[in-house]
């Protein structure tokens, strides 16, 4: 019991399932704010059973997360993460589980694209934001399917069934919208050039990609982004919509770097765990 | 007042923002569409509902939301309501009434062989 050293395939399959976790989470928190505010009931409840599918396929990678931190001799454990709340949690020597890692992680140590931290703005806006990003999820879990690793393989298999549903949604709203009235036309291709410069991050792989990669549990990102770019022209030529062409892209929220949006989402979505700590409702 | 809400275009806002006096314009809404709902194979879809929806295809993605998300349902029938004719309520005493004294159309009056099952 004497490796203090890390192990560092074990710590990048951490990151590899916080990248996917966290995309998972602020992606359903993000959604789930329309919860109320739909333009149309009906609307308003797809949305909603959509962010519940993403918070769900969350708490999965989280409780996986929270195995491997718990799996860490201690004194690794307390290097894991730069967030006061959790340390002070780790430092007592406590196991951590799925509600820390969503609950009492800083933005700083926050792994998700800046695209799914990026407001709803309007209806146009949030159905661009998800058609990227349902599109990357399916071709993303599609892959991860026959991962190497048997509980990311039974994640993605299980989630890939309401995410088939989800880029069905998105895409057919693509479609309306873009295919609808000039006005709609107009306000969905805005929305999509706008968004376009935050997914050339969903495709650059970090340290955590290419070691999972290299030992056959994580995805070939290179082969998923021309799956990616195919459909998103198909779905955009069925819906009149120009494709956008602008080719410098945003990028950070994988390496930690965010936005400033990202700070006013945890802080609502934090709060009560923060200022009521272990509050059970 | 009028553009606090203004955000998320929510229902009512046009209300708020114009007071009661303010005719709501019907006209730029989905049509309604009735729902229906197989529970399980080999029985009937029944009436589950109504929703609104833009098409025919809208209208089973958004049935699916609202009316099958706690497990109700494995197959779904959409018609928009405008095609669905009923029968007049006024009508009610004429055509159903008649049939509430003449309960030997039931055919609970005949013996059964007790080795006839499920009746």
């Amino acid at each position: 019991m004497a490796t203090v050293q890390i192990d560092n395939t074990t710590f990048q399959l951490l990151h590899f399932t916080l990248q996917w976790a966290d995309n998972a989470l602020i992606n359903g928190h993000r959604l789930s704010e329309w919860c109320g505010h739909g333009p149309v009931l009906e609307q308003d409840i797809a949305l909603s059973n959509i962010a519940l599918d993403h918070i769900g396929q969350a708490r999965s990678l989280y409780q996986y997360a929270a195995s491997i931190c718990n799996n860490f001799d201690s004194e690794i454990r307390q290097q894991l993460f730069a967030s006061t709340a959790l340390n002070q949690k780790i430092s007592k020597g406590e196991l951590i589980d799925e509600d820390d890692l969503a609950y009492l992680r800083d933005a700083w140590d926050f792994r998700n694209t800046l695209l799914v931290e990026q407001p709803n703005s309007d209806w146009a806006f949030t159905v661009a934001r998800s058609f990227y990003f349902d599109t990357f999820n399916f071709f993303w879990l599609s892959s991860l399917q026959s991962s190497s690793d048997s509980v990311i393989a039974a994640i993605a298999e299980k989630s890939l069934k309401e995410v088939n549903y989800h880029l069905r949604w998105s895409s057919e709203w693509i479609i309306r919208l873009g295919d609808g009235t000039m006005e709609s036309h107009q306000r969905i291709q805005d929305a999509l050039n706008d968004r376009w410069s935050f997914t050339g991050e969903l495709f650059q792989p970090t340290e955590a990609d290419i070691a999972m990669l290299s030992m056959g549990v994580g995805v070939d990102l290179s082969r998923i982004k021309q799956q990616w770019l195919d459909r998103i022209h198909a779905v955009l030529n069925e819906a009149t919509l120009i494709m956008p062409t602008s080719v410098w892209m945003q990028e950070g929220g994988k390496q930690t770097r965010h936005s400033e949006h990202l700070g006013y989402l945890l802080a609502e979505m934090q709060f009560m765990q923060r200022a009521y700590p272990n509050m059970q409702w | 007042m009028k553009n606090i809400f203004h955000r998320y275009g929510d229902y009512g806002d046009r209300e708020a923002a114009g007071g009661e006096n303010t005719h709501h314009d019907t006209s730029n809404e989905w049509p309604l569409w009735e729902v229906f709902i197989r529970s399980k194979a080999g029985l009937d879809h029944k009436h589950a509902g109504s929703l609104h929806a833009a098409d025919a295809a809208m209208a089973i993605e958004n049935a699916r939301d609202v009316y099958t998300r706690r497990m109700e349902g494995v197959s779904i029938w959409v018609v928009e309501s405008k095609y669905v004719h009923a029968s007049d309520p006024a009508d009610a005493e004429m055509l159903y009434e008649p049939a509430n004294d003449k309960i030997y159309r039931h055919p609970t009056f005949y013996n059964l062989p007790d080795e006839l099952k499920h009746m």
